[in-house]
């Protein structure tokens, strides 16, 4: 499955990237290298095989929904880039 | 070089007990060695404050028998652990200034033990990388030197400030997290012991995320038994992570046996690749001597999908990347880049642009594809569906031993920038250590042996879930046998 400079400004876009113009070129051929060797993946035989998403079985417990933290919006935009009245801010989002 | 910077983290503790030296004796050997040490660019922030603040608080506390088991032990915490006021950027400009509000639990943990943090451990960027050189704030060197040259080497990574720093005596031991070989190769590639445990052992909490379902935090020190000590205080169940295992933490250190009677070690054939440098096998030969000669039974197994973990591997890791590293966005942490007049969205993609690195950006890439409406099944589900078959690859070989022992890493370490321009090349790098990541497995490497440049090459041992023990006895046994004790000259 060969990757275009099209699809690779496609993907950028989702991943919300900027990539500059020789960036997107380098891009596009380092990203058809890694997909041709991952390609090799296809010729695994997984007919039956259930997908696995997590190694160890893990239930986990209940507790009582309730409220266990708060009253920290110091801490919470402490490292904010912009912070203003006790909320995030950023640019204009509605026009 | 001090003498309190050579002993090991079990003699630090025992010197300490018994008043041979003070907890500030101890740490300010080690805050030194942090210092003249700072052409290894090993550490990204030194906390000397924090340090001497532990030792002072150890050594009150030893006077008055309140001593945690960790007091006034000098570590290093890769900058991948969240620390409090303490700035963590896990070596990336996006997390510039980053200062925490909170410790992760592991380290939280250890402080609490009462170890002394000399400062925050370089890294390649979000961990994504083999050899320490994606950092944004430079590579890490190693101490390490082949005979006779002056060529700078490559630390392993992503954990390269952490091997670099216990390598070179700068820490008595060090944090790390490894996702597909990120302790264990570096470990290798300096002559150090590290271990990673079972998923879920240690927890996740307050670690930056690179990828959730393999992120593993563990410990790296110069033996088994300092790993082992290492480890005890990190592990635990945690709550506030949804994959932490609930099972009670084994006092691994203690019971620490070094005999292998009536252990079956599995050889698995696929991991003889072909091309292995003839070094390295005959090292690997020389470890199933050494387990033969702990009383151990050896026998041959397969695990047939070994050749598909890797390409499984870098399907699963940047999917998951992609994932975890969309909350940098210039919002709540880190840089923002605002072009003039531009909108949130144009906020976004600038910030991004300019505060990840070349490696990071290539796995976001990969895992958007990957994940992205019509690639999804062909990719993403592919490759989970073969990560079952790896899985169960061990499950069976289980049935006839019941540990493996590989080598650690195909290569001694490389020369810096030798591998940066093949990113496929890097990758090969954790053809060993990236299976059992995908399995949860504990596993871990020991400095077994140098090659002929005088290089150290490591061994390593796999595990079945939950038996640390066993992965760190076979440890023991096969580090007792090498009798490594090969450290870097001192050329800094």
């Amino acid at each position: 499955m060969a990757v275009d400079d099209k699809m690779v400004a496609r993907v950028a876009g989702l991943a919300r990237l900027k990539l500059a113009p020789e960036e997107g070129a380098k891009m596009t051929r380092e990203l058809n290298n890694i997909l041709g060797w991952i390609d090799q993946l296809q010729a695994v035989e997984t007919g039956n095989t259930q997908p696995m998403n997590a190694v160890m079985p893990i239930t986990r417990e209940w507790r009582a929904d309730v409220v266990t933290d708060g009253n920290i919006a110091e801490d919470v935009l402490a490292n904010a880039p912009e912070a203003a009245h006790g909320f995030f801010a950023v640019p204009k989002v509605i026009e | 070089m001090s003498a309190l910077t050579d002993l090991s983290l079990a003699k630090m503790q025992s010197g300490l007990a018994a008043g041979e030296f003070s907890a500030r004796e101890l740490v300010s050997a080690h805050v030194s060695a942090v210092e003249a040490a700072r052409p290894l660019n090993a550490f990204l922030v030194e906390t000397p404050d924090h340090a001497l603040a532990a030792a002072d608080a150890a050594d009150a506390a030893l006077k008055a028998g309140t001593a945690g088991p960790l007091a006034g032990i000098p570590l290093g915490i890769k900058d991948l652990f969240c620390t409090k006021g303490v700035e963590t950027t896990a070596a990336s400009k996006i997390l510039q200034g980053f200062k925490p509000r909170y410790d992760s639990t592991v380290t939280e943990k250890l402080f609490a033990a009462g170890a002394a943090m000399l400062g925050k451990l370089n890294l390649d960027e979000f961990a994504m990388g083999s050899s320490n050189e994606t950092s944004a704030y430079g590579p890490v060197i190693s101490p390490w030197r082949a005979d006779g040259s002056s060529e700078n080497l490559v630390p392993g990574g992503s954990s390269g400030g952490s091997s670099a720093a216990v390598s070179a005596r700068l820490c008595a031991a060090a944090t790390g997290t490894d996702t597909g070989g990120s302790i264990r190769q570096p470990a290798a590639f300096t002559g150090i012991a590290g271990i990673k445990p079972t998923y879920g052992r240690c927890s996740r909490w307050g670690v930056i995320a690179f990828a959730s379902s393999l992120d593993q935090p563990g410990a790296m020190a110069r033996d088994v038994r300092d790993c082992a000590i290492m480890l005890e205080a990190m592990s635990g169940y945690d709550p506030k992570d949804s994959t932490s295992i609930n099972a009670p933490v084994p006092q691994w250190a203690a019971a620490l046996n070094g005999s292998l009677k009536g252990k079956r070690i599995g050889i698995p054939r696929e991991y003889r690749v072909e091309g292995m440098d003839p070094q390295l096998e005959a090292l690997w030969q020389q470890g199933i001597d050494w387990a033969k000669d702990a009383g151990a039974e050896i026998v041959e197994v397969s695990l047939p999908h070994t050749r598909e973990a890797l390409p499984t591997y870098y399907i699963v890791a940047p999917a998951e990347a992609s994932s975890n590293l969309a909350r940098y966005d210039g919002v709540r942490y880190g840089q923002r880049v605002t072009p003039p007049g531009g909108s949130l969205n144009d906020m976004y993609e600038a910030t991004r642009g300019a505060g990840f690195g070349g490696e990071v950006k290539r796995r976001i890439m990969i895992g958007t594809y990957v994940l992205s409406a019509g690639y999804y099944d062909a990719y993403y589900l592919k490759a989970q569906k073969v990560r079952a078959l790896i899985a169960q690859d061990f499950e069976r070989a289980w049935e006839s031993c019941d540990l493996l022992l590989t080598p650690t890493a195909p290569t001694a370490a490389f020369g810096l920038g030798a591998k940066s321009a093949d990113p496929i090349a890097m990758y090969l790098n954790d053809v060993f250590t990236v299976p059992a990541s995908l399995a949860g497995l504990p596993a871990m490497s020991i400095p077994a042996g140098l090659d002929s440049q005088g290089l150290p090459l490591g061994l390593q041992i796999i595990g079945k879930p939950l038996d640390e023990q066993g992965v760190l006895d076979a440890g023991h046994a096969l580090e007792c046998r090498a009798g490594f004790t090969a450290a870097p000259q001192h050329w800094w």
